[in-house]
């Protein structure tokens, strides 16, 4: 039992925490409010390893751990959720499945394109009746000689708006539920293929989210992950692994808030000093400082088994379900601590707030997670 | 430097021997103890043989020269299924032991230590009065020099292990014009004139602990006894409560652990509406914030125990005593929750440790005392 972060983990935290500070955070407020999505600040993440931190470098990523991924999301996120999130569905829900079920072919074309962050990729599982029920989704994939032809509409797919490749679910046999959903690789220049507007959002604005039509869209067989049948294990195995980045995500964003109310509280002098210097808002900031630091050695821990064990769904959920609670407490309190001025867009703290909300929401809802661990209680107590 | 959850092999093994030994020795006679306020004298006994009590002394010194994170696990499997022993374990190591290891002569080490570490003494810690709680720096009981000896005055309330010890370190004021800076601390035996223990708290829980008021009457101790340097008294206290609060932090993992496992049994066995309570979806969710809660009390615990010689290690100490006592104790009332009507009967566990476990968000620092600890932390930095 050992929780220090080696040299070159140390290292990829100042480097990610420079760029944060130089390039994404200066953009943060401007892109929360036009929604633009920051596709160049993605390619100078690329540029750092970060479009495919755990992908080897061989295949066009970093070649770096699962504790450096969720300490580069962080960071990242602290500057700005909405690249955090960017960031995290191109590694965790694209890159991560390729690595583990693409064939060389697959690999060549697809892998290496996105983890260099020459292409970005989206998740496309979520439909407007398929949401927590995975296994419900409707898109339908018929094959037709070397092809299958794709119908169905997607919703909520973050990148969806700038991705260049899609990782689409679709059920190849609807009798079987679940187990007849497949997984496909698809260039969104896909005849067929055509996306949604802008998804205005509560929070994570520019995060690119849209709905994804899919109308006899042909995708070569070739294109297909895994065997059919697969799309269902790989869509949750692949959850699994986002959960981790999303639970590091709502770190970043505590963090961020936990930063701002610590600084505001010891500039704010109603009553003749510093509000620091209350109890209530000292408790405010010890608790603020106990949870982040619980998640972030959950965050860790999850990283750490999806490294060394074969299954680490219970560590993942336990990270995402406490990490994003965690965020939602954390931002509120810094924003209680902000007051009035909390509430408006002059401060970084309204959008946090806003930006911690979905965390507890999207890669499976809090309540998907509570679900997941208690399965795991039940079995293994 | 690595990010490594897990124990190493002598951990391992320790631990499963030492929840053998709980199961098999502690368990029998849990109920009946607590019942009757009986405290175990030949059970704390074996503890020693076992090297229990000296966890934290040199092997030098008779002790068996742990790790803090050791010393933790330890501390968690006891409590797991008897926390009155997990006090009179953590206190007679942590307030006691550890303070003379650390600040103590080696003329007073080598005639107190070995006793202790090997059980055939056990130690106690007399620092809180009637008068004086939290704010220890209150403090009346006084001590003057006299030829060689020093002589103690005054009254020390809730001394844990207050009947059965045999050493105390004990805190007075040789200055009591200067404050906190006017207190010393001092070995007192229990065989010192002047000394005598008050009649026995009866408690709301941990009743197979003993907690006794300590009078000091004109009590004369060698001058030799004095520990560390004179006016350094409350520092010591400081530093011993920033380490022993990782004892209770792991007292309260332990039942916290305790409590998960009675629900999850109970939660298969009750059948309700035709069904085990564990399908209903409230249950469910239940355990699963249990667990997730225990996960975060657990790494919270571990990581402040390895960090011990850290810098931070007074603010990761105080945020795993908060924050895992105040855990166990929501863990403790659901568990008591899911048992309805049974668990408020004494027959079931969980009626014990839903009193037992309200102690640990009080002793050795309250909830509130941590979070000033952790403000102070937060604010100096």
């Amino acid at each position: 039992m050992e929780i220090e972060l080696s040299e070159e983990q140390e290292l990829l935290r100042a480097t990610v925490r420079r760029f944060a500070a130089e390039v994404v955070a200066p953009r943060a407020k401007e892109i929360d409010a036009s929604g633009e999505f920051p596709l160049a600040t993605f390619r100078a993440a690329a540029e750092l390893g970060l479009a495919g931190v755990c992908v080897p470098e061989e295949l066009g990523g970093a070649g770096m751990d699962m504790v450096a991924y969720c300490i580069a999301i962080e960071e990242i996120s602290k500057a700005c959720a909405s690249t955090g999130v960017i960031l995290s569905v191109n590694n965790s829900l694209v890159c991560d499945p390729l690595q583990r079920h693409a064939n060389d072919e697959q690999k060549r074309e697809f892998l290496r394109p996105l983890a260099s962050g020459e292409k970005l990729g989206c998740f496309a599982l979520t439909e407007p009746e398929a949401g927590s029920d995975a296994g419900a989704v409707r898109t339908r994939a018929r094959r037709d000689g070397d092809a299958y032809v794709l119908d169905g509409d997607k919703v909520f797919i973050t990148n969806g708006t700038h991705a260049d490749v899609a990782l689409v679910f679709a059920s190849t046999a609807p009798e079987l539920k679940h187990r007849g959903m497949s997984c496909f690789i698809v260039p969104c220049d896909t005849p067929g293929f055509s996306r949604g507007h802008h998804e205005y959002k509560l929070g994570v604005q520019a995060s690119g989210t849209t709905q994804l039509f899919f109308e006899s869209m042909r995708v070569p067989a070739a294109w297909r992950l895994g065997e059919e049948g697969d799309g269902f294990k790989i869509a949750m195995s692949t959850l699994d692994g986002g959960r981790i980045g999303i639970a590091a995500q709502a770190v970043g964003i505590a963090q961020a808030a936990f930063e701002a109310a610590l600084a505001y509280a010891q500039e704010r002098r109603p009553f003749g000093q510093a509000i620091a210097g209350f109890q209530a808002i000292q408790f405010y900031l010890a608790d603020m400082a106990m949870e982040l630091d619980a998640a972030r050695l959950l965050v860790y821990k999850a990283a750490w088994a999806k490294t060394t064990q074969k299954r680490y769904s219970l560590e993942a959920a336990q990270a995402k379900l406490f990490a994003s609670e965690m965020a939602q407490r954390v931002t509120n309190k810094a924003l209680q601590i902000h007051g009035g001025y909390g509430y408006t867009r002059e401060y970084d703290v309204e959008r946090y707030f806003r930006d911690a909300r979905i965390t507890e929401i999207y890669e499976g809802t809090s309540e998907i997670q509570k679900l997941v661990i208690a399965d795991w209680v039940l079995k293994a107590g | 430097m690595a990010v490594d959850f897990s124990l190493d092999e002598d951990q391992e093994l320790l631990r499963r021997e030492i929840r053998r030994f709980a199961e098999e020795r502690v368990r029998p006679g849990l109920r009946a103890r607590d019942l009757a306020h009986q405290f175990p004298a030949a059970l704390v006994a074996e503890m020693g043989e076992l090297g229990l009590l000296g966890m934290l002394v040199p092997e030098s010194l008779g002790g068996t020269g742990q790790l803090p994170l050791t010393y933790c696990l330890a501390v968690e499997e006891i409590s797991r299924v008897c926390p009155s022993l997990g006090v009179t374990m953590s206190v007679t190591n942590s307030v006691c032991c550890w303070p003379i290891v650390r600040y103590g002569s080696e003329e007073l080490q080598r005639r107190v230590l070995p006793e202790l570490a090997s059980g055939a003494a056990i130690g106690g810690f007399c620092l809180t009065e009637p008068g004086s709680g939290s704010d220890a720096g209150a403090m009346r009981t006084t001590a003057r020099r006299d030829g060689d000896e020093w002589v103690l005055d005054g009254e020390k309330a809730w001394i844990t292990n207050a009947g059965p010890g045999r050493w105390f370190v004990a805190m007075a004021k040789t200055d009591p014009a200067a404050g906190k800076r006017g207190i010393t601390a001092f070995v007192v035996p229990a065989d010192a004139p002047g000394f005598r223990v008050g009649a026995g708290e009866e408690k709301l829980g941990l009743r197979a602990s003993n907690t006794a008021p300590v009078f000091f009457d004109g009590c004369r101790i060698p001058a030799a006894n004095l520990l560390g340097e004179v006016g350094e008294g409350f520092k010591i206290a400081l530093a011993t409560l920033d380490h022993s609060r990782l004892g209770i932090a792991a007292q309260a993992v332990g039942i916290h652990q305790r409590a998960l496992e009675l629900a999850t049994e109970y939660a298969r066995e009750r059948v309700q509406f035709g069904v085990p309570i564990a399908e209903h979806q409230a249950v469910r969710f239940t355990l699963a914030r249990m667990a997730t809660e225990l996960a975060a009390a657990r790494a919270l615990t571990w990581h402040a125990a390895a960090r011990e010689s850290s810098r931070e290690a007074g603010r990761l100490a105080a945020e795993a005593k908060a924050y895992a006592s105040e855990a166990a104790n929501r863990a403790c009332w659901d568990a008591l929750q899911i048992h309805g009507g049974n668990g408020f009967c004494e027959e079931y566990e969980i009626a014990r440790l839903y009193r037992d476990v309200r102690v640990t968000t009080i002793y050795e620092g309250t909830s509130e005392m941590q979070r000033l600890v952790i403000a102070r932390h937060l604010l100096k930095s």
